[in-house]
């Protein structure tokens, strides 16, 4: 039952990633690609309907951590506390500029929400990134579950490498986003930049495998032992490579749902390396905690796998329903949409 | 007054004090917002229903409307969603961190208890957050672009989710403070019965209470805004339907909110929790037909109330039925059972009780006066009812005030104390939760004053303003 809690909450958060990934990307670009006010206001309307139930996705994400395995989430926030309250810092100022951009027509004022818009999604790409590494590299964990980071000590270096991969990433997924939505000069600079984008993806990701291998050999010797487990990276390949070819061939829409694929693939891949660690410890402590240890108890686990995959059905169909509502046309700001 | 060893909860050195002044910080800000969320949630579904249900000929009298109040009734949904996505925002970005929080700073306290309240609140996000924001864009952006009876139900949706939201935390608040349906396996407890959790018998008339001071909140909130613009003449028409809606409204909660629900959940605290009904009560000896409190000043050294105002017996015959029915003071409960701050268990709840007695007569005059044919013209009302609506905010604040601070020292009730709640010292110091705490104080004093700010343009340009931009959830309308 644990394993399968493993899996909803690698679909959860690769969910979350997918989706609020766009917009993160979206805001990463918002002053490189949207260069006008015209521009910058149909790169916020085009995520505005959308964001906000992408961000649910994160939410829900800490929902089912805290319910599956409350140990790691008890663990893992309170150890990486600094980490944590910059996002919840992030999150907040991020939200208020989106959302309150246009409610003032004044260029002083939108200058101030685009510019907090654009590096409050850069800081949240970094800092998600930064979080996965350390939980890659593994934390210092006691015989009790808990461990301590300062701040400079979860900001290392192997965490900041996958901490501006993950800032590429999003900003490339961002950028196959604009160039399908978009239009005009702000669809020509997101053409330009997202094949230049995936190429780097590309590269880091090639380069990321020796530091992998040497802080946690173990993330690679998981898949090895168990090769089925390679179809994950295999994903993440093919769908890179299916990215630049429909990027070239422009059909940009495709390319971004390659993109999309890409991070699914780049995540399960990090799942599969875990299993069946959720929160490993570093230095070869015995302490770390996996699927077993940190789990709930068997009743609540059983009783939410009734109800949880029921919510996600409707959740699916809100967002089938939401998404299919305003991604049928192409997306101008309105003011009178009230 | 002798302190248990184990409470060092008083000195701003102990992290346990510094996560529990952010906790208060944040929650309480928060909260804010989703008072009126859900409150307007309701009014909004209301003038919805009645502007798309209404007819003519309709059997209802209720909704018996012409064409042109019709009309009317949609223009003022429209103006009040304007409110509603400007509240809901800062709602939604400051409940992020307090999902957060349980792990950040109470880590021991999810770590014990997870395994019960994950389902509550992982539930909240699945079945209400998904919901409340998808219907929200819908809401917003839909105008015009859905059918009527889509944009209708996306009203309704709004109201059911965030209503829903409010029930998930409720029942986890309700474990906390009367847990069941779980049992201790080693150092943590395991939820033996889901449908135990959801039907603790704690849960609905603290929801009940809960949700119908949100309510309050809300009718008083359009009801002030109606008053606002009669009294300086514009918009009369929208100012005369909010007004009326409001303070019908408001007349049925709090009502509800006293009888049966206040009544219920008092009740409840009386049986369940004698140390805070004490607290509250101000009660530190124990007596046979005791007397209820209207104004006094509990003195914990001196143990009693001083300069009081009471009623004698009524205490016994409201929580009993019976006039001279023995109830527990606080000297029959061991010192390191108190609450840790009595006086502010009692001050909170004696706000709440008189701000709802005075909110309740505001509403029957107002309501009396709706029914003469006066409301509109009774200056000194519409000046009452103006200002009437931020005390409904401090009524609930202090309910929920009374209910947390009252259920100290547990932070699970006769499991878990708040001091062993916290994570551990070497984890979160008391220094980084300083540095936290000051930045979300900082942060959510820059965010309350944006949010007038806001409210107070939207208030001005009225409701009549045509094409008003909004947030960007709204502002994105396709072609």
């Amino acid at each position: 039952m644990a394993t399968v809690w493993f899996c909803f909450l690698a679909l959860m958060v690769t969910m979350y990633v997918v989706l609020d990934g766009f917009d993160l990307g979206v805001g990463t670009l918002h002053l490189f690609l949207a260069k006008t006010e015209e521009e910058r206001g149909e790169t916020t309307a085009a995520i505005g309907p959308v964001w906000n139930g992408n961000e649910v996705w994160l939410i829900a994400s800490g929902g089912v951590l805290f319910l599956a395995f409350p140990t790691a989430y008890a663990g893992a926030l309170s150890g990486l506390y600094f980490g944590l309250i910059l996002v919840l810092w992030l999150l907040v100022g991020r939200g208020l500029a989106l959302e309150l951009r246009h409610q003032i027509d004044n260029p002083l004022w939108r200058t101030a929400c685009d510019a907090v818009f654009a590096l409050s999604s850069a800081g949240l790409a970094l800092v998600f990134g930064v979080a996965l590494g350390n939980v890659v590299r593994g934390v210092p964990l006691g015989p009790d579950g808990y461990f301590h980071l300062p701040l400079f000590q979860i900001l290392n270096w192997y965490a900041l490498l996958i901490g501006v991969f993950g800032l590429t990433v999003l900003a490339g997924h961002g950028a196959n986003f604009l160039a399908f939505r978009g239009t005009g000069a702000l669809a020509e600079r997101a053409r330009k930049l997202a094949p230049r984008a995936a190429v780097m993806n590309a590269l880091l990701f090639l380069a990321l495998i020796g530091p992998t291998y040497a802080v946690r050999d173990e993330m690679l010797t998981n898949l090895t032992d168990h090769p089925w487990r390679l179809v994950f990276p295999a994903l993440a390949v093919g769908s890179l490579i299916a990215m630049l070819v429909y990027q070239r061939a422009g059909e940009w829409l495709r390319a971004f749902f390659a993109s999309g694929l890409f991070i699914i693939g780049l995540l399960a891949t990090m799942a599969a390396g875990l299993y069946p660690n959720i929160l490993p410890a570093n230095d070869n402590r015995p302490f770390g905690l996996t699927v077993h240890n940190a789990a709930s108890g068997h009743h609540a686990l059983v009783m939410a796998a009734i109800w949880w995959p029921l919510g996600m059905v409707l959740a699916g169909v809100y967002f089938v329903f939401a998404y299919r509502m305003f991604f049928r046309t192409q997306t101008k700001p309105s003011v009178d949409a009230l | 007054m002798e302190r248990h060893d184990d409470l060092p909860c008083l000195a701003v050195s102990s992290h346990v004090t510094v996560d529990r002044l952010q906790f208060t910080l944040t929650v309480t800000f928060h909260y804010l917002f989703p008072i009126l969320t859900m409150g307007l949630a309701l009014m909004i579904a209301w003038l919805k229903t009645v502007s798309f249900l209404g007819r003519e000929d309709h059997r209802f009298p209720l909704w018996r409307k012409t064409e042109a109040e019709r009309e009317q009734y949609e223009n003022a949904a429209r103006f009040w969603a304007k409110i509603f996505a400007v509240n809901f925002a800062v709602g939604v970005v400051t409940g992020i961190p307090l999902e957060f929080q349980f792990g950040t700073n109470w880590a021991k306290f999810s770590n014990y208890a997870g395994g019960v309240i994950g389902q509550t609140l992982a539930m909240e996000g699945v079945f209400a957050f998904f919901a409340e924001s998808v219907f929200l864009g819908v809401f917003l952006a839909g105008r015009g672009r859905v059918s009527p009876v889509v944009h209708w139900v996306s009203a309704i949706f709004m109201f059911v989710g965030s209503w829903l939201s409010g029930f998930f935390i409720i029942a986890t608040n309700a474990w906390m403070q009367h847990p069941v349906a779980y049992s201790g396996v080693g150092d943590k407890v395991q939820l033996d019965s889901l449908w135990g959790l959801l039907t603790n018998p704690w849960v609905g008339w603290q929801y009940a209470h809960n949700m119908s001071g949100a309510a309050i909140t809300g009718s008083f909130v359009l009801a002030a805004m109606g008053a606002f613009y009669l009294l300086i003449g514009r918009h009369t028409e929208f100012a005369k339907i909010s007004i009326r809606v409001g303070v019908v409204a408001a007349l049925i909660f709090c009502v509800l909110q006293i009888f049966p629900t206040g009544d219920r959940a008092a009740h409840n605290t009386a049986h369940l929790q004698p140390s805070k009904f004490a607290a509250m009560e101000g009660m530190f000896t124990t007596e046979k037909g005791a007397p209820l409190v209207i104004i006094g000043n509990p003195n914990t050294e001196q143990r009693t109330l001083d300069s009081t105002i009471a009623l004698p017996h009524f205490l016994s015959l409201l929580t009993s039925r019976r006039w001279n029915e023995r109830l527990v003071g606080l000297d029959q409960i061991p010192t390191n059972r108190w609450p840790d701050s009595v006086p502010l268990v009692y001050y909170a709840y004696h706000i709440m009780v008189g701000l709802g007695t005075i909110l309740v007569a505001i509403a029957g005059l107002a309501v009396l006066l709706l029914w003469r044919g006066k409301l509109y013209e009774s200056k000194a009302m519409l000046w009452a009812l103006m200002l009437a609506f931020p005390f409904t905010y401090i009524a609930n604040i202090a309910g929920w005030t009374t209910a947390e601070a009252g259920r100290q020292p547990w932070v699970i009730w006769g499991l878990l104390r708040t001091s062993d709640a916290a994570s551990p010292a070497s984890s979160v110091p008391a220094g980084t939760g300083i540095f936290t705490l000051l930045g979300f104080a900082g942060l959510y004093l820059f965010v309350g004053i944006l949010f007038l700010m806001l409210i107070a343009r939207i208030v001005a340009k009225g409701p009549d303003a045509e094409g008003m931009p909004t947030t960007s959830t709204a502002a994105a309308a396709a072609t």
